[in-house]
C-alpha cells in the first residue's frame, strides 16, 4: 500500500471529526483526492481555487526575490554611497545583497504564512468546514507591500486582524469585502504609522542607525516629490531604475518591470482580468494630466506643496511608488473587484484615477494605492448592480419595442425581419 | 431583592445583556464611538447619561398625561435639552478639561437614540417608579458597554487606564515598551471603537445563540 493510499485511508478514518479539516487541507494541497463525481455530466477544468492562487504566487515570485536583491543594494548603497557606474550583475545581483534581503524578507513571509495559516486552520476546525485557499495569495502579498523593516509582532497582530476581521467575520474565504492583504496594510498603516511612512522604514536598519554619526536614509520617489524636491529627486534617480525597480520602497513593489512582466503572465493565463489592469492604467493616466494641466495653466503656484507632485510627468506616476503592483495584484481579486465586464471598466478606471488623486492630496503620507483600491472594493458591488440593472433596462426596452413577427401569409414578413434583427 | 419585586429588577437587570442599549438595539452608537478612547471620558460621559436618562424618565413619566401626543417630540426633546445643559454646565464648573475632552458631545446626548428612545417606548407609559429604574438600567448597561470599549481603547492605544500609565512609558521606552511593543494608532480613532463594539456583539451572540436573528 503506498503512501497515496495510507492517505486516503485516514482521510476515511477521520472523517467527520473535528480534526478532519486539517488534515484535508494538507492532504488535498499535496495530493489529488480520490473522490469522484458520483451523478450527471460535468464540467472539467484543471483550474480549481489552489491553481489559480498558485498562479499568482508563481506571477509574484519575481517581485519576491528581486525585492531580496534590493532589500540588500539599498542598504549597502545607504552605507557605502550609490555606485557610480551601476551594473546590474557587480552591483545588484550579488550574494551580498541576496544574503541580506533573504534574512530580513524571508522571515516577514513565515510570519505571514504561519500567522494566517494557523487562523484559517482555527476558524475551518470550530466552524467544521474544509480550510479554505484563500490565505494562500494574501500570505505572499503582505510581505510585499510592507517596509522591510516591519517588526514582525506588529506584522503578525496585522495578520490576525486583517484574516478575522477582514475576511472571517464576513464568512471566510470568497465572502469577504475588502481585498486582506490591503486590509493588514491599512491597519499597519493607521495602527503604527511611523513603520509605515518617512525616510528611514524603507531601508533595512535606517531605523536602528537613526541619530547615530552613520545614520542612513531612503526616502522614496514620492517621499521626494510630495516634499517638492523633484530636482534633487531626479538627481539621484533615473528613469530607467524607476522602471527597473533600484529605489526604495515596499518590499515587492518597486520593481515595475517585473510586475508588468507578471502582469501579462496573469493575463495570458487569464487568471487576472485585463480589463482592471487596462482600465487603472488609464485612470492613472487621466488624472495625472488632469494635475499637468493645471500646472501649465498656472493654476497652482510653485510654492503650493502639491506643486511637486502635481508637475510630475503624468506616465511616470505609473513607474513609481505601489501603484504598478495594486494595479496588477490586488485591484484584480477576483472576489473584492467588479464581476461584470463593464463594470470592471469603470472599477478599474476610478482606481487609476483616485490613487493619483490620493497621491498628490494626501497631506501625511504621499501614497494612495491601497486607499483607492479600498474604497473600490466597497464600491464594487454597487457598480455590479447598476450595471446588471442598466443591461435589464435595455432588454426591458428592446422586448417593449419589437415587433411580434406575423405569420408568413402576411406579405410584411420579410420587412420586418429586417427591422428586428 | 426585598427592595426590587422580580419584575421591577428586570428592568434593571434586562439592559444588561439580552437588550442591551448598544449590542442589541444598536442605539446610542455615535457617542461610544466618539468618546471612548480614554476610560475617564467614556466615565463621565456614562455618568451623565444616567443622570439625564433616569431624571428625564421620571419628568416624562410625570407628565405622561399632560403632555398632548402630537408634540410629544418637541415636549420630550425640551425635557432632555433642559438637562443636558445643566450636566454641561456642571462639568464645566468642576471638571473644566474633562469638559474639553467631551466637548460637543456633552451637548449631544440630546440626539443620543437611547434617551428619546426610553421616553417613547417607556416612560410616555408606565408610572414614576418603574421609569426610574428603567431610565437607570438602560443608561447603567449602556455605560458599561462604554467601559469596556474604553477599556481596550485606552489600553491598546495609549498605554493608559484613566490616565495612568500601565504598561510603561513609550518615550523612555520602560516597561512592555523595552521589547520594541509600540501604541496601537489605530485604536486611537473612532472606527477602531466600532470595530470593539462589533467584537463584543461576536462574543455576546456566539455565547447566546439565540440572539441570532434567522438569516
Amino acid at each position: 500500500m503506498g503512501l497515496k493510499e495510507k492517505l486516503h485511508q485516514t482521510k476515511l478514518k477521520y472523517q467527520g471529526k473535528k480534526m478532519a479539516p486539517a488534515f484535508n487541507a494538507i492532504h488535498t494541497f499535496l495530493y489529488s483526492p480520490n473522490e469522484t463525481t458520483h451523478s450527471g455530466g460535468h464540467v472539467r477544468a484543471v483550474d480549481d481555487l489552489k491553481r489559480t492562487m498558485n498562479t499568482v504566487i508563481l506571477a509574484l515570485v519575481p517581485c519576491l526575490l528581486f525585492g531580496m536583491f534590493n532589500a540588500g543594494y539599498q542598504h549597502y548603497s545607504a552605507i557605502n554611497g550609490f555606485p557610480e557606474n551601476f551594473s546590474l550583475l557587480e552591483h545588484f545581483i550579488t550574494w551580498d545583497n541576496f544574503w541580506l534581503g533573504a534574512i530580513t524578507i524571508l522571515p516577514l513571509v513565515v510570519v505571514s504564512y504561519g500567522v494566517g495559516l494557523a487562523i484559517e486552520f482555527v476558524f475551518a476546525v470550530i466552524k467544521g468546514h474544509e480550510v479554505e485557499e484563500g490565505y494562500l495569495v494574501t500570505g505572499m502579498l503582505v510581505p510585499l507591500i510592507v517596509p522591510v523593516d516591519t517588526p514582525l509582532w506588529m506584522l503578525a497582530v496585522a495578520v490576525v486582524f486583517g484574516v478575522v476581521i477582514g475576511k472571517e467575520v464576513f464568512g471566510g474565504t470568497g465572502m469577504n469585502i475588502l481585498n486582506p492583504a490591503l486590509t493588514i496594510r491599512a491597519f499597519l498603516f493607521f495602527a503604527y504609522p511611523t513603520w509605515m511612512s518617512g525616510d528611514k522604514v524603507w531601508v533595512h536598519g535606517a531605523v536602528d542607525l537613526a541619530g547615530t554619526p552613520d545614520a542612513i536614509s531612503g526616502e522614496t520617489i514620492l517621499g521626494y516629490l510630495a516634499q517638492g524636491n523633484n530636482a534633487e529627486m531626479y538627481a539621484k534617480y533615473n528613469l530607467s531604475e524607476m522602471f527597473f525597480g533600484f529605489i526604495p520602497g515596499s518590499v515587492g513593489e518597486t520593481s515595475t518591470f517585473l510586475i508588468l512582466l507578471g502582469g501579462l503572465f496573469l493575463i495570458f493565463s487569464k487568471i487576472a482580468s485585463w480589463r482592471i489592469m487596462l482600465s487603472a492604467v488609464l485612470g492613472a493616466l487621466a488624472m495625472g494630466l488632469v494635475f499637468n494641466g493645471v500646472v501649465a495653466a498656472e493654476w497652482i503656484p510653485e510654492y503650493s506643496k502639491f506643486y511637486g507632485l502635481m508637475s510630475f510627468d503624468f506616465w511616470q506616476h505609473l513607474i513609481v511608488g505601489g501603484l504598478a503592483f495594486g494595479i496588477v495584484y490586488m485591484a484584480t481579486d477576483p472576489v473584492t473587484g467588479s464581476q461584470t465586464n463593464k463594470g470592471k471598466w469603470i472599477y478599474g478606471f476610478l482606481i487609476g484615477f483616485l490613487s493619483v488623486m490620493i497621491r498628490v492630496f494626501n497631506p501625511g503620507y504621499p501614497e494612495g494605492v491601497f486607499l483607492a483600491i479600498l474604497l473600490m472594493n466597497v464600491f464594487a458591488p454597487t457598480i455590479d448592480h447598476y450595471v446588471v440593472q442598466g443591461n435589464v433596462r435595455r432588454r426591458m426596452k428592446r422586448l417593449k419595442h419589437a415587433t411580434i413577427l406575423p405569420k408568413p401569409s402576411d406579405g410584411k414578413a420579410e420587412e420586418l425581419k429586417v427591422e428586428t434583427a | 431583592m426585598a427592595l426590587l419585586s422580580k419584575k421591577d429588577a428586570n428592568l434593571i437587570l434586562d439592559p444588561l445583556a439580552d437588550n442591551n442599549p448598544i449590542t442589541i438595539q444598536v442605539l446610542g452608537i455615535c457617542s461610544a464611538l466618539a468618546i471612548t478612547a480614554e476610560l475617564k471620558a467614556s466615565l463621565v460621559m456614562s455618568i451623565s447619561v444616567i443622570f439625564v436618562m433616569g431624571v428625564g424618565n421620571v419628568v416624562i413619566s410625570l407628565l405622561r398625561n399632560v403632555i398632548p401626543s402630537k408634540i410629544r417630540i418637541i415636549a420630550q426633546l425640551i425635557v432632555v435639552a433642559t438637562l443636558v445643559i445643566v450636566v454641561d454646565q456642571v462639568l464645566k464648573a468642576f471638571a473644566y478639561e474633562l469638559s474639553k475632552t467631551l466637548s460637543v458631545f456633552v451637548g449631544l446626548i440630546i440626539t443620543n437614540c437611547i434617551i428619546m428612545g426610553r421616553f417613547e417606548a417607556f416612560a410616555l407609559g408606565n408610572g414614576v417608579w418603574r421609569s426610574i429604574l428603567d431610565g437607570i438600567g438602560n443608561a447603567l448597561w449602556y455605560g458599561v458597554i462604554l467601559e469596556k470599549i474604553g477599556l481596550f481603547r485606552e489600553l491598546f492605544g495609549s498605554g493608559t487606564l484613566f490616565g495612568i500609565p500601565v504598561l510603561g512609558d513609550p518615550i523612555a521606552k520602560t516597561g512592555l515598551y523595552a521589547t520594541g511593543y509600540e501604541n496601537n494608532g489605530f485604536m486611537i480613532i473612532p472606527p477602531a471603537a466600532l470595530i470593539v463594539v462589533g467584537i463584543i456583539i461576536w462574543v455576546q451572540r456566539s455565547r447566546n445563540r439565540a440572539l441570532i436573528e434567522e438569516a
